[in-house]
């Protein structure tokens, strides 16, 4: 019985394929960084400026706001970047020519910009509805009070609004940034290896079920990292409430 | 070692405490499950109906129906094809798979159907159709990710810019795009591609010799080590197939070209 | 059009039976998920309160496992892991094979212990904002522990989770895409595959797309109605 079970196990683990792949898990790991570090920090620039146009007064521009979210939240990240990557090679036929005279070819045929632009659309829009909500929590009391104190508009956002909805945010921007990193393992439907596009190659060419578990542990790092430093930052940030 | 041991142990240990028991059947070979992918026209694919449909499946209904046993097609996507079949979710694999050395060490191969030569294609404006490394150094080549093609591609193209896609279709879009300069694929599907939608961007360049080391020997099917009645069972209908001139009457359905 | 009309028909070619039947196993997917999933939560939100280490620990261990790993590798380990230890074992213990783990049973264990993971943190947010002062004058006009729970504590708990409920079942509904990976034909799994046959990616992937907007825009109709009535008795504020 005991056999049997180490068979098992054995489908999980061995060591073999850190000595011959390592590398290639490592470049992956980068790659993923890289791709949700990028993405995320456009994503919060691009959602703190349709959390706005969501509370704006205008109803055409929160309207296009709300819809904006509702589609980059309503379907599959999948869906998404296959329509962005792909979609756009259907118009390259026919720029290839400006494109290449203009020098941005390169950066047109390579999979990585694009990649970026939809991950960082997708954010976004999980990122705006975080600010949203924390901007409506703040209490409408203190914009009138400070109105009423002559403060105009922008600083009105800078000094009071933005540091206690930032706050109000603070986890739910994490709980976004720990989906982003496990949602970019869809990477290598555009041709990226990131952390799991290398995983299933190796497995693919090894039929070994144990890179599935390095890459787990790799994830489970990141992920826990990123919950140990976000508990720490809300604890240095919330000390004011504290009683 | 010690690390790995205690692993291990863990591992047992998790599975055993996930265990629960149930009844029981024992084989005896009249019902075979067979596994496919469906996503690989003319070999094999869903069709609306949502049936297998293909050579591979019209091939081995054949041979189950001499060897009088019944079977049933489960559709799997690539990346677990073998896993399921390990986990006993089915008994056999018939999904184009060719029998190379690494697939060899999880699973057993019956005797090879298909030997089809691998080949480049490329966009209508590529000048030549010499397809050394030497002369592909710096252009853009694609392939299916998880396939012997990029394999051959990683052990040969260093020089190239390697891309890999999740199927045949996007590498085709791709390549029709002006993305990616060649792509390397079975010449099965290339040419189906070049038939239809890439009649207008991409031309045939040329096969590939076949390097034993990465393609295997042909395409095989697969089955679990311990199941070697399986293997010697499907070995006898195959190899007599090929004989009596029934592989020949199925494959002329799909194919102008002999593929064996 | 005439064209793409015929693409999804009903009859004969048309994948439009083949893309409703995936649509249909996506939506019961993910509603026979979620009441498993959130009731494991609740589980282990309780137990990540509680004072005892045995109850802590295991909680605890469970949220940072699920909610890190990737949703794929869950799926491996339910269905084929799981699978084949419960194969050999029951083969050492002379039972011979035979047991078998349905496609639809792994992707809804795997997805409701993602699902727990995350909604177990919702869970704990929750319980956290109701003040101990309730479950105190609850038991001191007399009602049980049980009692004082689902009339006092639960509909204030709900009340507080349901926005974060709500966000989970979005992540579940999109995540079900997942388990084409084991031979349930989905929604992606239909897209795909009609993809490979036609060669028509754009339409059937934009098609898919908007068959998942719809199943979110109804989802997020029904959870506005939901937060409207358990806010009864708040007032508008």
């Amino acid at each position: 019985m005991m056999d049997s079970l180490r068979d098992i196990a054995g489908l999980f683990l061995n060591l073999d394929i850190l000595d011959r792949y390592g590398y290639r898990i490592l470049q992956g790991l980068g790659l993923t960084l890289q791709l949700v570090a990028v993405s995320v920090l456009f994503g919060f620039v691009l959602g703190m400026l349709i959390a706005h146009a969501r509370l704006s007064k205008s109803w055409l521009l929160s309207g296009l706001a709300y819809c904006y979210t509702t589609f980059f939240r309503g379907t599959p990240l999948l869906c998404q970047l296959f329509l962005v990557y792909y979609g756009i090679g259907l118009f390259l036929p026919a720029w290839r020519a400006t494109l290449e005279d203009i020098g941005l070819w390169a950066y047109f045929r390579d999979a990585y910009i694009w990649v970026v632009i939809t991950f960082t659309l997708n954010t976004a829009a999980y990122q705006a509805e975080a600010l949203r909500g924390a901007m409506q929590a703040v209490p409408r009391g203190q914009t009138e009070a400070a109105k009423a104190l002559g403060l105009h508009q922008f600083r009105i956002l800078q000094t009071i609004i933005w540091p206690q909805a930032l706050l109000i945010a603070l986890r739910p921007l994490g709980n976004e940034l720990i989906i982003m990193i496990k949602a970019s393992s869809i990477a290598s439907l555009a041709t990226l290896y990131d952390l799991m596009g290398q995983t299933r190659f190796i497995f693919a060419r090894t039929f070994d079920l144990s890179v599935y578990l390095y890459a787990a542990i790799l994830y489970l790092l990141m992920v826990e990292t990123i919950r140990r430093l976000w508990g720490l930052m809300e604890t240095r940030l919330m000390r004011h409430t504290l009683r | 070692m010690l690390i790995r041991k205690t692993a291990q142990r863990l591992a047992i240990a998790a599975f055993a405490l996930a265990s629960l028991l149930g009844p029981a059947v024992a084989k005896d070979w009249k019902e075979i499950r067979i596994g496919t992918e469906g996503a690989y026209p003319p070999f094999n694919n869903l069709n609306a109906k949502g049936e297998v449909e293909g050579f591979e499946i019209d091939y081995v209904n054949m041979l189950c129906g001499k060897m009088k046993v019944k079977c049933t097609w489960v559709a799997q996507d690539w990346d677990g094809i073998i896993p399921a079949l390990l986990s006993n979710k089915y008994d056999i694999i018939v999904a184009g798979m060719n029998a190379t050395d690494e697939r060899k060490k999880k699973v057993d191969f019956t005797h090879v159907y298909t030997r089809v030569p691998p080949a480049f294609i490329a966009a209508k404006s590529a000048k030549t159709n010499d397809i050394t490394p030497a002369a592909l150094k710096g252009k853009v080549i694609g392939a299916q990710a998880s396939t012997i093609h990029m394999n051959f591609l990683e052990k040969y193209y260093k020089d190239s810019t390697l891309k890999g896609y999740p199927t045949q279709e996007e590498a085709n879009l791709d390549l029709a795009n002006g993305r990616l300069d060649y792509i390397v694929a079975d010449k099965v599907a290339l040419l189906d591609f070049l038939n239809a939608k890439g009649k207008d961007c991409c031309k045939f360049i040329a096969d590939v010799a076949r390097d034993p080391v990465i393609h295997g020997d042909g395409v095989g099917m697969a089955v679990r080590k311990e199941d070697q009645d399986l293997k010697e069972m499907f070995n006898k209908a195959i190899d007599e197939s090929l004989k009596d001139g029934s592989f020949k009457a199925v494959a002329s359905k799909y194919f102008t070209f002999d593929i064996m | 059009m005439d064209y793409y009309l015929k693409l999804v028909s009903f009859n004969d070619g048309g994948w439009g039976w083949l893309l409703l039947k995936g649509a249909a196993i996506t939506i019961s997917l993910a509603v026979a998920t979620l009441p498993f999933g959130l009731a494991l939560g609740l589980v282990v939100a309780l137990g990540q309160r509680s004072k005892s280490r045995v109850l802590r620990v295991p909680a605890i261990a469970f949220t940072t496992v699920f909610r890190g790993l990737p949703e794929l590798l869950t799926l491996y380990l339910v269905y084929f892991g799981l699978q084949l230890g419960l194969q050999r074992l029951g083969r050492d213990l002379g039972f011979s094979g035979g047991i078998d783990i349905p496609p639809f049973v792994a992707g809804m264990m795997a997805l409701g212990l993602v699902i727990a993971a995350f909604s177990s943190e919702v869970w704990v947010g929750a319980l956290n904002a109701i003040s101990a002062g309730q479950g105190e004058a609850a038991r001191s006009l007399g009602l049980s522990p049980g009692q004082t729970f689902r009339f006092i504590l639960l509909p204030q708990i709900i009340r507080v989770a349901l926005p974060g409920i709500g966000n989970n079942w979005m992540v579940l509904l999109k995540d079900t895409s997942l388990v084409s990976v084991i031979t349930l034909p989905e929604l992606m799994f239909v897209t795909s595959r009609a993809n490979v046959v036609t060669k028509e990616a754009f339409f059937f992937f934009g098609l898919a797309s908007l068959i998942y907007l719809f199943f979110s825009l109804v989802s997020m109709a029904g959870l506005g109605r939901l937060e409207a009535r358990s806010n009864r008795g708040y007032g508008l504020r």
